[in-house]
């Protein structure tokens, strides 16, 4: 039996990857440019198109406001979740967008979602591995990973961008345990491993136990705020400090700037893992020059509080796994941070590595080991192969899912670090006679109270039949996917009546509008394209029609042969009839051939033109229109001056 | 008549249609889950509802039962398998966490028993909110002198707190406190297994007495349990530590 295939994708904030199943061993599959890592960086260009990946990059700094990177920070949140990042991020969001509400994304005169921007660079790698697998080749089922810390809306918002790419997202897979997954293929292992997870802007600990092939997440925590480009916006702090403070210089609303600085102080950054020292060296709008040389010491010294705080969550799930940290046989590391000398001393001494003689383990590219991992559960969702038989992942949901009751407290129904998929029952009632709607208002996270915690969705019970109050008896059932994703369903037991549920869900699309999102991104951006070089081409019809409409009347016109006038005439008339009509090559090919027609009539006119000493201009504007190209309107234009 | 009620009773498994046996919890063809409508933990995997149990052997028949039921292994099967799969998964692992946890493991026994020791305690929660009072709960009576005592302890720590002071001796009697308390926890765990066995004793024997001699007792200690964590975490937030 043929397998289909299933790409596995890791969609990141700085970088995105696919890779999929060789055989026995996962591979990524390399962009057209030759590269493994596609930056998650896109880009609207002049013509209407949208650019992904590296291509997309230049218009960071040509063109910062049709361009735009890390929307992973953006996805599922509001636009109160996002204040600190609009600190450091040239995001441009729409300026009408209300608390709850998912954000929009201005790129030149127009707008777009998280879901959306992260589905063009899904498309990307889709279309990247459909020319890997060659002609004709089609993939349509993915793996995608996500952050283990990542709550409901922002899962369910990777999945619709899935959705609008094309893309039968078949799991989310958490990317500690898609290192875990990659890391255990090769080894075989048994044991309990901790996977550190540093990326470029969020952190992930996970803590998983192997054994018999079926790896089991016993407990993870994390920051989805927290990654290397909050080492990237300290040091751009110290730049734009230095330049406001030295050559005063404000070049905090200067996107081109901020970009150029940006990319030195990551050069910087990465230098520093390996060298002594490093020097930023930036040329500034104006001239001058900045330069300022960073010892690793100073790096580091800097950099020590953003690291320290990977430490709590890393406690936080040895004791949530009851554990010891010298109960840990492994510590794998993920994430391009992971490559900072300092952060790995870190890890050695949160797992107690040295005093047991071991080290972290870093044999797998930090960058593509998730990537890796999530083509190998790919492969096990498309039926399995030797290399995957009996590998089955068991993950968690890393959040505590909670009811607000009274008093805006919070009662639990699921537990952080329950296994998934996970459910729970719970009962209401109604406080008033004859009440035939409950409200529940549904929570994620750790806090007490429900306004510090997460808002999912809010549920109306709707058709309870009406009773006295306290009578109806209705059964919501929670169910929490495989994915990590919130299900609700509601039951009125005293009538047996299906209770109807409408959920608002916080910060999410509905379906519809994700339909709708399908089209938009997809079909728009050509669409858009040819519209509008469909409506250019009728402009120019017009103009030219106009002017061969008034052509009899110039006097350079009795100078024509009948037969030239004929000819005119007829290929007038082809243009008059194709131009109303959808095909915009019709209409080109009609506007040339009316042009052609009248070439020797345009000449005939700039003579007689110049004979007649037009006013205000002079001859050489007109040869400057005449050599602007074969269209007809130029080669008509002198016969604009006369009137 | 009699032919049809037979073949009705029959359960089709969702799996592989093989026919089954009704009583069957697995299929005696493919080994998957059927479709029975019992939610019950213990019966899923395969136990009565003994309280002493074997942790290491239900983690191997949770794996077992893992790699019959998960998710994963249905994706490309049709939408009504995918969602048995996906509501027995979760039954699966609903019952696994609260089998393998002592406190849960009873908790959920009491419930199958008809007794909702949750709901009792949230019913109290909410009604204490409800009128603005703190929550009453039942001070056992064996404990009224020395709750009375700690109560005066952490109301001076608070008082000592709130004028930037420390007591040393204060804070060495609240580290006895909790160590005291702490222990008591732990012997709660002991008497709580001994219930189990008087439990698993009654239930071989069918001895409906002893049975409810067992839950009442099994009643009585959980809710002292949950009045000395309650306790021990006051005493930790005292001393600064949570
Ligand atoms: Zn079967």
């Amino acid at each position: 039996m043929t397998q289909e295939r299933v790409v596995g994708i890791d969609l990141g904030t700085t970088n995105s990857l696919v890779a999929f199943m060789q055989e026995d061993h996962p591979v990524v599959i390399p962009g057209e440019d030759g590269s493994n890592l596609v930056p998650s960086v896109v880009a609207l260009a002049a013509d209407g198109r949208m650019i992904v990946g590296n291509a997309a990059r230049a218009h960071l700094i040509e063109t910062p406001e049709r361009a735009v990177y890390s929307v992973k920070r953006l996805m599922g949140r509001g636009v109160e979740d996002v204040q600190e990042e609009l600190r450091f991020f040239p995001f441009h969001l729409a300026e009408d967008i209300a608390p709850g509400e998912v954000l929009r994304i201005r790129l030149g005169d127009r707008e777009y979602t998280p879901p959306e921007i992260s589905a063009y660079v899904l498309r990307q790698l889709k279309q990247n591995a459909e020319r890997y697998f060659g002609p004709g080749s089609s993939v349509t089922k993915a793996v995608v990973t996500v952050p283990a810390y990542f709550n409901d809306a922002q899962r369910q918002a990777t999945k619709d961008a899935g959705r609008m790419a094309g893309l039968d997202v078949l799991r989310l897979v958490n990317e500690p345990t898609a290192a875990a997954l990659a890391y255990g293929l090769d080894k075989k292992k048994e044991g309990i491993v901790a996977v550190y997870d540093f990326g470029g802007g969020t952190f992930d600990i996970s803590i998983l136990k192997l054994q018999d092939g079926i790896f089991e997440v016993i407990a993870t925590n994390g920051d989805t705020h927290l990654g290397g480009d909050d080492i990237d916006n300290l040091l751009m702090t110290i730049a734009l400090d230095d330049i406001a403070g030295d050559l005063k210089l404000d070049l905090r609303h200067n996107g081109e700037a901020v970009q150029a600085i940006r990319k030195a102080v990551i050069e910087a950054k990465i230098a520093l893992s390996s060298q002594p020292q490093a020097t930023l060296d930036i040329h500034l709008p104006g001239g001058q020059q900045y330069r300022r040389t960073l010892t690793r010491e100073q790096f580091e010294q800097l950099i020590a509080p953003v690291i320290a705080r990977t430490a709590a969550p890393c406690r936080q799930a040895i004791q949530d796994a009851g554990i010891t940290p010298a109960q840990i046989d492994e510590v794998v590391l993920v994430g391009g941070s992971t490559r900072i000398p300092r952060v790995r001393a870190l890890v050695e001494e949160i797992f107690e590595l040295p005093s047991r003689g071991k080290t972290p383990h870093t044999d797998l590219n930090p960058d593509e080991v998730v990537a890796l991992g999530a083509a190998v559960q790919a492969k096990i969702l498309a039926g399995g192969s030797a290399a995957t038989e009996d590998m089955l992942l068991l993950d968690i949901t890393p959040l505590s899912l909670g009811i607000e009751a009274l008093g805006g407290v919070v009662a639990r129904v699921i537990q952080r670090n329950s296994t998934i998929p996970a459910s729970a029952t719970e009962h209401f009632t109604t406080g008033v006679d004859g009440q035939t709607n409950v409200a529940i208002h549904v929570v994620q996270g750790e806090r007490e109270m429900a306004k510090d915690c997460r808002s999912l969705a809010r549920f109306d019970l709707k058709g309870i039949p009406p009773m006295t109050a306290g009578i109806p008896r209705i059964e919501v059932k929670f169910l929490i996917d495989a994915n990590g994703i919130l299900h609700v369903s509601a039951r009125e037991q005293r009538s047996g009546k299906q209770a109807e549920i409408e959920v608002k869900p916080a910060y999410g699309l509905t379906d519809e509008q994700v339909e709708t999102m399908i089209l938009d991104s997809f079909d728009n951006a050509e669409e858009d394209f040819r519209q509008r070089q469909l409506v250019e081409a009728r402009n120019e019809a017009e103009t030219i029609l106009t002017l061969v409409e008034r052509a009899p009347s110039n006097p350079a016109w009795k100078l024509l042969a009948a037969e030239e006038h004929l000819r005119i005439a007829r290929a007038k008339s082809d243009l008059e009839q194709v131009y109303k009509q959808e095909d915009y090559r019709a209409i080109r090919n009609a506007i040339e051939a009316l042009d052609k027609a009248t070439r020797h009539f345009a000449e005939l006119q700039m003579e007689t033109a110049v004979s007649f000493a037009i006013k205000g201009k002079t001859m050489r504007a007109a040869d400057e229109n005449m050599g602007k190209g074969p269209t007809a309107p130029h080669s008509i234009a002198p016969a604009e001056i006369e009137t | 008549m009699t032919q049809i009620l037979a073949q009705s009773a029959m359960a089709e498994c969702w799996a592989c249609d093989t026919q089954n046996d009704p009583a069957a919890y697995l299929c005696a063809a493919c080994g998957k889950l059927l479709p029975s409508d019992s939610t019950d933990y213990f019966a899923l995997f395969g136990l009565t509802h003994r309280l002493t149990l074997d942790v290491a052997a239900l983690e191997k028949q949770f794996y077992r039962l893992s790699r019959k039921l998960h998710p994963d292994l249905y994706t490309r099967a049709s939408k009504e398998k995918r969602q048995w799969s996906l509501e027995k998964s979760a039954l699966l692992n609903d019952a696994y966490r609260a089998l393998r946890d002592p406190i849960a493991r009873t908790e959920y026994l009491l419930e199958t028993e008809g007794i909702r020791l949750e709901e009792q305690s949230r019913d109290a929660t909410d009604a204490a909110r409800a009128t603005g009072t703190d929550k009453q709960q039942v001070i056992p009576p064996d404990m009224l002198e020395e709750v009375f005592e700690l109560n005066m302890q952490l109301e001076e720590v608070r008082m000592a707190a709130a004028s930037n002071s420390q007591d040393p001796e204060l804070m060495a009697n609240l580290e006895v406190a909790e160590k005291n308390f702490t222990a008591q926890m732990e012997a709660l765990q002991q008497q709580l297994e001994s219930l189990w066995a008087a439990w698993d004793r009654a239930l071989a024997d069918n001895d409906a007495a002893t049975k409810d001699a067992a839950k009442q007792a099994m009643v009585a200690l959980l809710n002292r349990r949950s009045y000395i964590r309650n306790l021990v975490r006051d005493v930790r937030q005292a001393l600064g530590k949570s």
